[in-house]
C-alpha cells in the first residue's frame, strides 16, 4: 500500500489558522450547536398522506409502485418479474429468502461476479429508509447489484418511509459510515438540449414494492 | 410633511423634468418640499466601480447635508439602494462613531418616491391622469435591494386613463449597470436588445420605471431604432393631471 | 506556488471574449433555451419547498461557521477517513495535486483512468498532466465526454455542454466513436454513450472523482449525480482517488439534511437528483479497496484570509447563479475564460489568483443581484464583486489610466456645490460639438460604447436646481 505522499498539510493548516486569528478555537462546538435551524425537521403529515406522497413521487419519475400486505409479498414480487418477462434474479445477500417467489431462478449477490452481474436480468433488494417528499430509497451496500443490472426491484416496508430528508438523515445516523446510495429516479441526463433522457447508466427500470404495516 | 428632496446628480443634470414632477406631485398632495443646494452625488458610480475611497467623502457630505431632514425623498431606487446597502459599512470603515450614528439615524428617513407615497404618506391614488398605453420595467435595485414589490404598479393602476400593459421579463436586468454599459458595452447592448424586444411586444407608447438610469439606457436604444416608444419616469406620470394633459 | 484555474490565466478579457461570442447565434439560442428550462424548473421546486428560506439561512450559517473552524474540521475529516481505511493527502496548489495523483496512478501501474465529473480536476488541469505522462483519462459524464471528444471547453458548471445542440453532439460522437450511423434524438445519443462507456467501467482499475461534501464528523464523502457514471466510477475500480477543494467539508452528517435539499433543487430543478453516493474510507464487502482523498488549497486559503470575500467559499457548485444571470444568458460560459463561469466564476476565478489574473471578470456584471437571490448558501455576490473591483483599482490598476483620471475628476466635481454646478455648465457648453439634429449620436473614446448602440439626449438647458432657484426667486418676488 503506497504511503500517504508527504504533502503541504502543515502549510495549509497554518494558512487557515492565520486567516482565522480572531476566532477562539475552543468555541467551535458551542458555535456549531447555536446555528439556527428553522427548516422542517420532523413530519407534518398523517402517515397515510406520507405513503401516498411517496407513491406519487415514485410514479412521477417512472417507477412502478406495488402495494402488498406482508403475506402477499412473494406473489407480488413474482408479479413484478412476470410483468418484465423476467425469469431469474440476483438477490442481495441479506434479502430474506422467504420473500422470493417460486418459479424463478435466483442467486445471491455473493455468488455473482461483476461480469455476470452486468448480464443479469434484474436485482431485488431491501432498503434502509425511504423519503416521501423526494421519492427516495436509501440502500446500504449492494452498490454493484443496484447499478449493473438493467432492472431493480426494491422492497420497502411502510414503516421505513419518512416524510422529509432531515428525518431520513436522522434515521441513518446509526449506520452513517456504511456505503450508502440514495436512489430518487432512474439515471438521467439533460445534457443534450436540456431534454431529460433516462437510463444512461444504472437501472432503467425501477419497481418498488411497498409492504403495508399491519393494521389492527 | 416637510420633505427634503435628494434629486440625484444625474436627474438634476439630465432629467430635471423628473424633479419638477416630484415637486409638483408632493405639493399637490399638500406637502412642503425642500431642496438643499449643497447636494451633489450619493457616490454610487464611484463605489460600484471600485473607487470606494473616493466614494467615502461623498457619503459623508450626503449625511451632513440631510442629517436633520424629517424625510428625504429620492426619485431613484439605485441611489437609495446605494445608501441602504453600503452607507453603514462605509461609515464603519471610517471608524468615526459620530458618522456611524448619523448614518444609522438617517437611513430610515430616506425613501424612494413610491415608498414615500405608499408607505409613508399612505396614498396610492395621487389623482393623476395619463391617457396612454404604458408598460412598467422593474429596475433591479427597486426589486432586489429595496423590495418595492408592486408599489409602483399600485400607484400606476390608480392613474386615470392609463392603459397598463404587463412587460414580459419585467424583472430581467436592462443591461445598464452604471459603468457596465461603458466597460462591457457589447453585453450591455445584447441585454438591452432583449429588453427592447419585450418592450416593443407590449405595443406600449411609454415605458416607465422608478429609475432614469434604466430609462436613459432603454430610451437610448428605442430612439436609435426609431421605435416610436418613449420612456417617462414614474414621477412624471404621477404628476400628470387632466388640467395639463399632454403627450 | 503555482495556482492554476484551468486556462484562466491566459484567457482574453471578458470584454474581448464576449464580443466574439455575441455573434454566435446558435450559442445564444442554446444558452437562452437551457437557462430558461432550468430556471423554470428551479422556480417550481423552490416554490413548493415551504422552508426554502430557512434552509438557505441554515446552510449559509453552517458554511460561515465551517470556514471559521476550517482547520479543525479538515483535521477531523482526515482522522475519521484514515481510521476507516482511507488515505488523505494535502495539496497546496495545482502542481502538487497533479503530482500526488500521478504518483498514485503510477504506483498502481495503470495507464488509463475513468473520471466522474469534477470541476476541481479541470481547475488543476489534471487531464493535461496525466496525458503528458502517458496516462489516458476517460471522462464518463455525458457532457464532459461531449466536451472531451469534441476537444472543447465546458461552458457551464452543471450542464457543461449546454452550448451544443443535438446535431453537434451527433457529429462529435460519430467521429470519436467511429460510428457509421447514429440518430440525432437525445435517446440515440445517450444509448451510444451507454454502450461506449460500459466497456470502460468494467475494465479500468482506477477511478478519479470529486466530492460534493466531505463530512468531518464521520470521514464520509458524498457525491451527487444524475447519470450513474459516478456510481460506476466510485464502485467498480480497485482504486479510487477523490480530489476536493478544502471548502467542501461540512461539520456533520446531520448537515447533509440541509445541503441535500438545497443542491438538487438549485442545480437541476429537482426535488432530489437520481443518485447520491455516500461512502467512508474503504468498505470490505465491495468497492475500491484503496481510497485516497486529495485536499486542495490552490488559492482557497488566500480567499479565506479576505474576511469580506471569504463567503465565496460557501459555494456548493449548483450553477443556479449562472442560470439566472442576464449577462451569462447573452454570452455563455466561455466568455469568462474559466471553468468557473457566471457570477460565481467572476468572483472565484480572480480570487484564486489573488487578483493577478482574470481582473476583467469582476466587471462582467451589471450588479443586478439576481444571483444573490437564488444562491442557496446566500453568497452576496454583488457585494463581493464590488469589493473585488475595489481590489483591482487599488492593487492592479494604474492611477494614470483614463478611467482613474476620469473618476478622480468626477469626485472633485461632486465634492462641492460650486464645482458641481460649474461642471453642469461646462457639460452643457461642451456638448455642442456632439449634438446634431437635437441628439448626441456619437461620443469619442470610452464613452463611445454608449453611442455605439444608443442615442443620447443632450443636457437640458436648465438643470433642476436652476429651475428651483428661479422658482424660489419668483416666489420671493411675488
Amino acid at each position: 500500500m503506497p504511503e500517504a505522499i508527504c504533502t503541504s498539510r502543515a502549510a495549509i493548516v497554518d494558512r487557515i489558522r492565520a486567516a482565522n486569528r480572531s476566532v477562539d478555537a475552543a468555541l467551535c462546538s458551542a458555535e456549531y450547536g447555536s446555528i439556527a435551524r428553522e427548516y422542517q425537521q420532523s413530519s407534518s403529515m398523517y402517515r397515510a398522506t406520507v405513503l401516498a406522497a411517496f407513491e406519487e413521487r415514485l410514479r412521477e419519475y417512472g417507477a412502478c409502485v406495488y402495494r402488498t400486505a406482508s403475506a402477499g409479498l412473494p406473489a407480488k414480487i413474482g408479479e413484478v418479474f412476470v410483468a418484465h418477462g423476467q425469469r431469474s434474479v440476483v438477490a442481495a445477500d441479506d434479502f430474506p429468502r422467504r420473500w422470493l417467489p417460486e418459479g424463478f431462478r435466483w442467486q445471491t449477490e455473493a455468488g455473482v461476479d461483476t461480469e455476470a452481474l452486468n448480464r443479469t436480468e434484474g436485482a431485488v433488494v431491501t432498503c434502509e429508509v425511504a423519503i416521501a417528499h423526494t421519492g427516495t430509497i436509501i440502500l446500504k451496500g449492494v452498490r454493484r447489484l443496484t447499478l449493473l443490472p438493467d432492472r431493480l426491484c426494491c422492497v420497502v416496508q411502510e414503516n421505513q418511509i419518512v416524510e422529509t430528508v432531515p428525518e431520513a438523515i436522522d434515521r441513518m445516523q446509526s449506520f452513517a459510515t456504511d456505503a450508502l446510495t440514495f436512489i430518487s429516479g432512474p439515471s438521467a441526463t439533460a445534457d443534450i438540449e436540456m431534454t431529460r433522457i433516462s437510463g444512461v447508466h444504472g437501472p432503467r427500470v425501477l419497481d418498488v414494492v411497498i409492504v403495508l404495516s399491519q393494521r389492527d | 410633511m416637510k420633505i427634503s428632496l435628494f434629486i440625484t446628480c444625474y436627474n438634476d443634470t439630465l432629467f430635471p423634468e423628473t424633479g419638477k414632477s416630484v415637486v409638483r406631485l408632493l405639493e399637490r398632495l399638500g406637502h412642503q418640499v425642500y431642496f438643499p443646494f449643497e447636494q451633489t452625488c450619493c457616490g454610487q458610480m464611484h463605489y460600484n466601480t471600485g473607487y470606494q475611497t473616493e466614494a467615502r467623502p461623498l457619503m459623508r457630505r450626503f449625511v451632513e447635508i440631510f442629517k436633520d431632514a424629517e424625510v428625504v425623498c429620492v426619485p431613484s431606487s439605485s441611489c437609495v439602494a446605494m445608501m441602504r446597502d453600503h452607507y453603514a459599512k462605509m461609515a464603519e470603515e471610517t471608524g468615526d462613531a459620530g458618522l456611524m450614528k448619523a448614518v444609522d439615524g438617517l437611513l430610515p428617513r430616506i425613501l424612494e418616491l413610491s415608498e414615500l407615497l405608499v408607505n409613508k404618506l399612505g396614498v396610492e391614488d395621487v389623482g393623476a391622469y395619463y391617457p396612454h398605453r404604458v408598460t412598467y420595467h422593474a429596475s433591479c435595485h427597486s426589486l432586489r435591494s429595496l423590495h418595492l414589490d408592486d408599489l409602483p404598479l399600485r400607484l400606476l393602476r390608480n392613474v386615470r386613463g392609463i392603459d397598463l400593459v404587463e412587460l414580459d421579463g419585467i424583472d430581467q436586468c436592462c443591461g445598464f449597470g452604471g459603468t457596465f454599459a461603458i466597460k462591457n458595452g457589447d453585453v450591455s447592448a445584447a441585454m438591452l436588445a432583449e429588453k427592447l424586444r419585450c418592450v416593443e411586444n407590449t405595443r406600449a407608447e411609454v415605458c416607465t420605471a422608478v429609475d432614469n438610469s434604466c430609462l436613459m439606457h432603454i430610451f437610448g436604444g428605442l430612439h436609435r431604432q426609431r421605435a416610436g416608444i418613449k420612456t417617462v419616469h414614474l414621477a412624471e406620470i404621477l404628476a400628470s393631471t387632466e388640467a395639463e394633459s399632454s403627450s | 506556488m503555482s495556482i492554476r484555474v484551468g486556462d484562466a490565466a491566459e484567457a482574453p478579457s471578458f470584454q474581448k471574449a464576449a464580443f466574439a461570442l455575441i455573434d454566435d447565434t446558435q450559442l445564444r439560442e442554446n444558452v437562452r433555451h437551457a437557462t430558461d428550462v432550468i430556471t423554470r424548473k428551479r422556480a417550481q421546486v423552490v416554490a413548493e419547498q415551504h422552508d426554502w428560506q430557512e434552509l438557505r439561512s441554515a446552510a449559509s450559517a453552517i458554511k460561515a461557521h465551517t470556514l471559521r473552524y476550517l482547520d479543525q474540521y479538515l483535521l477531523q475529516f482526515e482522522a475519521a477517513c484514515t481510521a476507516a481505511g482511507g488515505q488523505v493527502h494535502w495539496a497546496a496548489d495545482a502542481d502538487e495535486a497533479n503530482c500526488i495523483i500521478l504518483g498514485l496512478i503510477q504506483q498502481y501501474g495503470a495507464k488509463e483512468i475513468i473520471k466522474v465529473k469534477t470541476m476541481t480536476s479541470d481547475e488543476i488541469g489534471l487531464n493535461k498532466a496525466l496525458e503528458a505522462n502517458g496516462i489516458c483519462p476517460h471522462e464518463t459524464d455525458l457532457a464532459d465526454m461531449i466536451i472531451q471528444l469534441g476537444r472543447d471547453k465546458p461552458s457551464h458548471i452543471v450542464v457543461p455542454a449546454l452550448h451544443k445542440n443535438r446535431q453537434q453532439v451527433r457529429e462529435i460522437f460519430m467521429r470519436a466513436m467511429g460510428l457509421k450511423e447514429l440518430g440525432d434524438r437525445p435517446e440515440d445519443l445517450t444509448n451510444a454513450a451507454r454502450r461506449y462507456l460500459r466497456d470502460k467501467f468494467l475494465k479500468v482499475k482506477i477511478g478519479i472523482s470529486g466530492a460534493n461534501f466531505l463530512i468531518a464528523e464521520t470521514g464520509g464523502v458524498c457525491v451527487v449525480e444524475s447519470e450513474g457514471n459516478g456510481r460506476m466510477c466510485l464502485t467498480l475500480p480497485d482504486v479510487l482517488i477523490t480530489v476536493a477543494g478544502i471548502e467542501k467539508v461540512i461539520p456533520s452528517f446531520r448537515d447533509l439534511g440541509v445541503f441535500l435539499q438545497l443542491l438538487p433543487r438549485s442545480a437541476t430543478g429537482e426535488r432530489m437528483n437520481p443518485y447520491n453516493s455516500l461512502w467512508t474510507g474503504v468498505h470490505k464487502a465491495e468497492g475500491p479497496q484503496q481510497f485516497h482523498v486529495v485536499l486542495l488549497d490552490n488559492g482557497r486559503t488566500g480567499i479565506l484570509a479576505d474576511q469580506e470575500a471569504r463567503q465565496t467559499l460557501y459555494c456548493i457548485r449548483c450553477g443556479a447563479c449562472l442560470n439566472t444571470c442576464p449577462v451569462y444568458r447573452q454570452t455563455g460560459g466561455h466568455a469568462y475564460g474559466s471553468i468557473y463561469a457566471g457570477p460565481i466564476g467572476a468572483i472565484l476565478t480572480p480570487q484564486l489568483f489573488d487578483m493577478q489574473h482574470a481582473q476583467s471578470l469582476p466587471y462582467a456584471s451589471s450588479l443586478c443581484g439576481a444571483c444573490y437571490e437564488v444562491c442557496p448558501v446566500k453568497i452576496n455576490i454583488p457585494e463581493v464583486l464590488i469589493h473585488l473591483r475595489g481590489r483591482v483599482v487599488r492593487e492592479r490598476q494604474s492611477g494614470a489610466s483614463p478611467e482613474a483620471i476620469g473618476m478622480k475628476i468626477m469626485s472633485r466635481v461632486f465634492s462641492s456645490r460650486r464645482s458641481f454646478e460649474a461642471a453642469q455648465r461646462l457639460g452643457w457648453i461642451g456638448q455642442w460639438p456632439f449634438v446634431s439634429e437635437g441628439w448626441i449620436k456619437y461620443l469619442p473614446g470610452m464613452l463611445g460604447s454608449w453611442t455605439a448602440v444608443r442615442d443620447l439626449r443632450p443636457l437640458p438647458r436648465q438643470t433642476f436646481r436652476n429651475w428651483w432657484r428661479e422658482r424660489e426667486k419668483g416666489n420671493n418676488d411675488a
